[in-house]
């Protein structure tokens, strides 16, 4: 058991060794969230703690309020690595100030966005700093459970964190009265099933409940009215991955990286058409041309660059000459696109783009979770609508129709699945308008 | 026969009573079941509302909302196809479409013969290595179009 800062300490030299930093990382990335991956073994809580695990923990325990946690959390300006961006501090503020015996804390690790595979690297390769960001939220929130919410399709994921949690139980890290604090919090794991919606957070807790995971209209929020009606925290993995850094280093160490909106690094799924694909972590404000073309090593077997998709299904295509857009909630998104988790997957000049917006729209149409109509519907209609283009058949009344379709489908459904799926739709027309056209027939 | 059956039952009520038999459980009850008895039969669902004092349609409602849970069993062999984004770049529709053709059999299907089935996934996690399928739970990246299939044919015959 270690029970104070000291024990750690001791217990943290004791296991003291060489830790080597894998080679190969780019001049150009930063590692915040993922300066343990390749270099601690998941599987040792001896070698977490060596690194400086469970500091901020203890520290937090030991000298720090609850509101000065989050007061710390709100200087480092840390917006949700979700897809979101909403501001973690404030989150934690709000569920803070609600009086109620039981609050939960949520770790999101449905990564549901195919083709991102973040939060699977930090729940299998440093599943201890999810538990600690977690159990900080907890105390800053007077909060005792927390869950994380994994997808079955990562079943390493669950193995690594059910054993980090039983290691850190018997230390006494998680559990009754940490470090002699009066401060209790335990970690349970549930499992996902396959469905896209249930990433979003009222699904999520629908899903946590045992039900299906079917949005609701919000307000209430979760932060008054979330799991079993009590007031609870959702964040992402990589959101609860930077707590423990933004306490040990302050929230003005955090803030000093990255742009003025969006501090911080962000970690991004680099895949597609590009040479070397892998994870990257890059601090915001990093421009698409450094990642693709310096980190990435460029488009690959030497054909020419189209596009890049951020954001999955909710996201958009960003062509050649928005390049030098620098990465960060803003730009992102007045380029038509969105941060979104991270995945980012780079589109040669072979691919066609029609039939790339079609190709996520298929995916929301049979991930929509049928509830409203607008998306229920509206999505497959998109995806017929989208299949004419493509067979090259559409009219220009099709062509309308599409436009005034994504705008209603839009604007009057009820989750953020819906109102994002025209997305990819709406950016490739912007930058790609000639591939539409290309589909419509002479009449 | 009966007997396997009857264990695979008493597995399940094992499982369903370690967790308390409470209704919330009922996902974590559904994935117990599956990896039972390989899917989520009528009769399986049907003994876990009972067991779970859950509306029958309840049961049923929820595992087919899900699209990890499947109500007909599995071929004695399986190939996943990933159709993430990733995979979807790298050309995993036309690798699922070779392989359809191949065994005249479309995704979600099995062989009359009970020996394969095609199945397809949303991402694995393992999008660096797309295109990816799991052909009986080996993940193989980097697959090429021309010949998909690897090892499995082998074992299917
Ligand atoms: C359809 C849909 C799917 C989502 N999927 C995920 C997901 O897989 N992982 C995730 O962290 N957030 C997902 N989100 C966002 C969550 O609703 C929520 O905003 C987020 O987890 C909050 O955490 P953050 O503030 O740390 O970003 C999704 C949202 C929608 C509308
Ligand atoms: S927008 Fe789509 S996914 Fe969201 S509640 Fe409506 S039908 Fe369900
Ligand atoms: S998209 Fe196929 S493994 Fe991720």
């Amino acid at each position: 058991m270690i029970t104070s800062i000291q024990e750690l300490r001791d217990f943290a030299q004791k296991n003291e060794r060489d830790f080597s930093v894998p080679k190969g990382i780019h001049p150009k990335e930063k590692r915040v969230v993922l300066e343990n991956i390749g270099v601690i073994n998941p599987d040792s809580i001896e070698e977490y703690i060596a690194r400086g695990g469970y500091m901020s923990l203890f520290k937090v325990l030991d000298e720090m309020t609850p509101s000065e946690v989050i007061e710390e959390v709100k200087i480092s300006g840390l917006r949700g690595r979700g897809g979101g961006g909403y501001p973690t501090g404030l989150k934690w503020e709000s569920v803070s100030k609600v009086q109620s015996e039981q609050k939960y804390i949520i770790c999101n690790g449905d990564e549901g966005d195919p083709g991102a595979f973040m939060d699977r690297a930090v729940m299998e390769g440093d599943p201890h700093r999810v538990l600690e960001g977690m159990t900080i939220a907890g105390y800053a929130c007077d909060a005792n459970k927390g869950y994380i919410y994994v997808r079955s399709e990562y079943p390493m994921a669950v193995e690594k964190l059910t054993r980090a949690i039983k290691q850190a139980s018997k230390l006494g890290i998680l559990g009754e009265n940490i470090a002699h604090s009066g401060f209790s919090f335990s970690v349970e794991i549930r499992l996902g099933a396959g469905a896209f919606v249930c990433g979003e957070a009222t699904a999520l807790v629908a899903s946590i409940e045992g039900g299906r995971g079917h949005p609701r209209q919000k307000p209430p929020h979760l932060s008054d009215h979330g799991l079993w009606g009590e007031p609870t925290v959702l964040n992402n993995v990589e959101t609860f991955a930077n707590i423990a850094a933004i306490i040990k280093n302050g929230g003005a160490w955090f803030k000093n990286i990255g742009t003025e909106t969006s501090s911080g690094t962000k970690v991004f799924a680099l895949t597609g058409h590009i040479k070397n694909t892998g994870l990257i972590e890059v601090p915001m404000g990093t421009t698409l041309r450094e990642i693709i073309f310096d980190i990435g090593g460029g488009v690959e077997n030497d054909k020419k660059f189209k596009a890049i998709q951020s954001g999955g299904p909710s996201g958009g295509c960003i062509p050649e000459h928005l390049l030098d857009l620098q990465v960060d909630y803003e730009s992102l998104k007045s380029a038509g696109s969105i941060m979104g988790s991270g995945g980012l997957i780079v589109i040669d000049n072979s691919s066609n783009m029609v039939e790339i917006a079609r190709f996520f729209m298929d995916f929301c149409a049979s991930e929509s979770c049928g509830k409203c109509t607008p998306c229920r519907v509206g999505t497959t209609e998109l995806t017929r609508l989208l299949d004419k283009f493509i067979a090259k058949n559409a009219t220009k009344k099709d062509f309308e129709l599409l436009k005034e379709m994504c705008e209603v489908v839009k604007s009057t459904s009820l989750c953020g699945l819906g109102q994002t799926a025209p997305n990819p739709v709406l950016s490739t027309i912007k930058y790609f308008e000639d591939e539409y056209l290309a589909g419509i027939k002479d009449e | 026969m009966l007997d396997t059956i009857d264990d695979r039952y008493k597995t399940l009520e094992k499982s369903i009573k370690k967790l308390g038999y409470e209704k919330n459980t009922l996902i974590e009850v559904l994935h117990n079941a599956q990896e039972t008895f390989g899917y989520l039969g009528i009769d399986t669902l049907k003994f876990i509302a009972k067991r779970l004092k859950l509306p029958y349609s309840k049961v049923y409602g929820v595992a087919t909302f899900y699209n990890y849970f499947r109500l007909k069993p599995k071929g004695r062999h399986n190939i996943v196809v990933c159709l993430g984004t990733a995979c979807y770049i790298k050309g995993s529709n036309k690798i699922l479409e070779t392989i359809e053709r191949r065994y005249g059999i479309k995704a979600d299907e099995t062989t009359s013969d009970g020996a394969l089935s095609i199945l397809t996934a949303r991402c694995f996690g393992s999008c660096s290595l797309a295109p990816v399928i799991v052909c009986d739970e080996q993940i193989k990246g980097n697959v090429s179009l021309e010949n998909p299939l690897c090892e499995i044919e082998e074992k299917i015959k």
